[in-house]
């Protein structure tokens, strides 16, 4: 749906993005991650023709940008980071402006149509001005909606809310999804991006990684037991590190983490040979690795290319190994 | 064509909901208007002829006057003076509109959804002058309306059948609206390049400098408008307000609008 080969812009001396080159499948919720300044804003204000790359080139729902812009504009919604809503129309009258400069045919049904959706219709008379954050983000969305565009690009679209606010958006773009739209997600909500997005792409100028959110944890830190015993010993850690498949064992209280690229085959094998070993299993439980975890070590730069695979025999500290972030099995 | 109207109608719809700008709108062409109207009156009590000193008159505006009698011509210069006062409104107006439909626009963040919609500049713009012109010329024309209604009851018969003669005709109807043109291109360039309404709208005000110039050479008797001045006027505006256009469309680089005001 979106394809991007070298995309450059640069304003003055200042790189904004450099060389991108992805892929945006069709009817998949893809997050654009990176700091502020990233390039994040600007990568999406190029593929709505808002801003002209410097070099390199972009395909978006079949439209080249720059070869034919209007055209390009038909295809997508986009949402900015503040709703920019006309505060002294009415929330009817904002969403009916907009579709006319759509060329939307049904002006009058379409406005409806979303107004009834938000649950807005009975407030259509009101100025938008009136309503919460969250009503106001969500016309904000509607309004990138009317003309149905295939592609919708969505520049933080919770930042600033309340987590009332936030969740209503939320399961607003669930919607947008089940409706098979191709969203292009902005955030610095990781934890949003983690349960939204299909994949995400981390980047800081430049593509730092490109995958499924739990792809990348899987890549940047293989999967993590966690091993609740009842008492602790020097030879239970041995006993895991006797096999090839275990890359890394740490130790924390009375808890042993190995790093495994398959638990669900391995881990029989590891509980047989640490009862073996002596130990007294009480639990046994997945780490879960954050989405903010793969996102940090990227931006540090502990790894630096896409797909990197977990360093082997990592004796990295336990990831703030809260028993809430573990997965019991 | 389509979206240049809509684009008005909006504005208007936005616009004269601030209650700042209604009340500039509304509160100088009020003014611009009363004003004469009550100095007529005033005068009228005391008669033309006591009222205003021959000597006040420079000499050469007798050859405006044409067939018109001494002390006639004396009160027509009094009321000609208002003429330029009817071509301040077609100036002030649309900049304060025009101010705040774009500036407004980066102030209430609208403008980037705006631009991702399939609106060429051209059509922003348009419909943004639109909005600005229309109103001032229709506030211009009504309020001009209003003063010659007066100008009938409280002048001279001679004097009032003056005041709708070519030249006044020329400059409310040809040089008003040119004005307004030229004041909102100014308003488009000034607001491309500030991102606070007041500024732009201050700034733009500067636009009105050389009519008070020739305000006061008129008045010092420097400057003699007549039909033929005013048509070469009104010929010399189209011209500029073709470049300024051109120079106000050229200006309004969505990209950097964007990407400064952000």
């Amino acid at each position: 749906m979106i394809e991007t080969r070298n995309l450059t812009r640069r304003f003055g001396t200042v790189l904004a993005v450099d060389r991108l080159t992805l892929t945006v499948r069709p009817g998949e919720i893809f997050g654009f991650l990176g700091p502020n300044g990233a390039g994040k804003t600007t990568t999406i204000r190029m593929l709505a023709a808002l801003i002209e790359p410097t070099s390199g080139e972009a395909t978006v729902a079949g439209c080249r940008l720059g070869k034919d812009d209007n055209r390009l504009r038909r295809q997508v919604g986009f949402l900015t980071e503040t709703p920019g809503l006309y505060d002294r129309l009415t929330t009817e009258a904002n969403l009916a402006y907009f579709a006319h400069l759509y060329d939307v045919e049904d002006v009058h049904g379409r406005v409806e149509h979303y107004l009834k959706w938000l649950g807005l219709w009975d407030r259509r008379a009101e100025p938008a001005g009136a309503l919460s954050k969250g009503m106001r983000q969500k016309l904000a969305i509607a309004r990138a909606l009317l003309h149905d565009p295939p592609v919708v690009f969505l520049d933080e679209p919770t930042s600033a809310l309340d987590p009332e606010a936030a969740h209503l958006v939320r399961e607003f773009i669930g919607e947008l999804r089940r409706e098979g739209r191709t969203i292009v997600l902005c955030t610095h909500n990781l934890d949003e991006a983690d349960r939204l997005c299909d994949r995400v792409a981390v980047f800081r100028q430049r593509l730092l990684a490109l995958d499924a959110p739990a792809e990348l944890r899987r890549q940047l830190f293989g999967r993590k037991v966690v091993f609740h015993l009842k008492e602790l010993k020097p030879e239970h850690s041995r006993a895991l590190q006797a096999f090839p498949f275990v890359s890394g064992v740490q130790t924390v209280d009375r808890r042993l983490l190995a790093t495994v690229q398959d638990p669900e085959r391995q881990n029989p094998v590891l509980v047989r040979s640490l009862v073996e070993a002596g130990a007294e299993i009480q639990f046994v439980g997945e780490l879960r690795q954050t989405l903010e975890d793969v996102y940090l070590r990227l931006m540090k730069g502990e790894v630096g290319a896409k797909h990197s695979p977990a360093t082997p025999g990592s004796t990295e500290p336990l990831p703030n190994a809260s028993p809430l972030r573990e997965k019991g099995q | 064509m389509h979206k240049v109207w809509v684009i008005a109608r909006k504005e208007w719809s936005e616009v004269f909901r601030n209650r700042l700008v209604l009340f500039t709108v509304a509160l100088l062409p009020a003014i611009l208007t009363a004003l004469p109207l009550a100095i007529l009156v005033g005068i009228g009590r005391q008669g033309f002829g006591d009222a205003i000193a021959t000597g006040d008159m420079p000499e050469s505006f007798l050859q405006v006057c044409g067939g018109l009698a001494l002390e006639d011509c004396t009160a027509y210069f009094l009321v000609s003076q208002f003429l330029l006062l009817f071509l301040l409104m077609p100036l002030a107006i649309p900049v304060t509109i025009a101010s705040y439909s774009i500036v407004g626009e980066k102030v209430t963040r609208t403008l980037e959804p705006l631009l991702a919609t399939p609106v060429s500049t051209l059509q922003l713009l348009g419909g943004k002058g639109l909005a600005a012109v229309a109103p001032a010329v229709v506030v211009t024309w009504a309020c001009f309306a209003v003063f010659n209604i007066g100008v009938r009851f409280l002048a001279p018969p001679q004097v009032a059948a003056k005041v709708a003669d070519p030249m006044w005709l020329l400059a409310i109807f040809v040089v008003g609206p040119l004005l307004a043109l030229a004041a909102v291109c100014v308003a488009v360039m000034v607001s491309s390049r500030t991102s606070e309404p007041r500024v732009a709208e201050q700034v733009s005000m500067l636009v009105m400098l050389p009519l008070m110039f020739v305000l006061m050479g008129q008045v010092a008797g420097l400057i003699l408008l007549n039909t033929e001045m005013v048509a070469y006027i009104a010929i010399g505006l189209a011209v500029v307000d073709a470049g300024l256009m051109a120079f106000a469309v050229n200006l309004f680089q969505r990209e950097s609008i964007l990407t400064r005001w952000h």
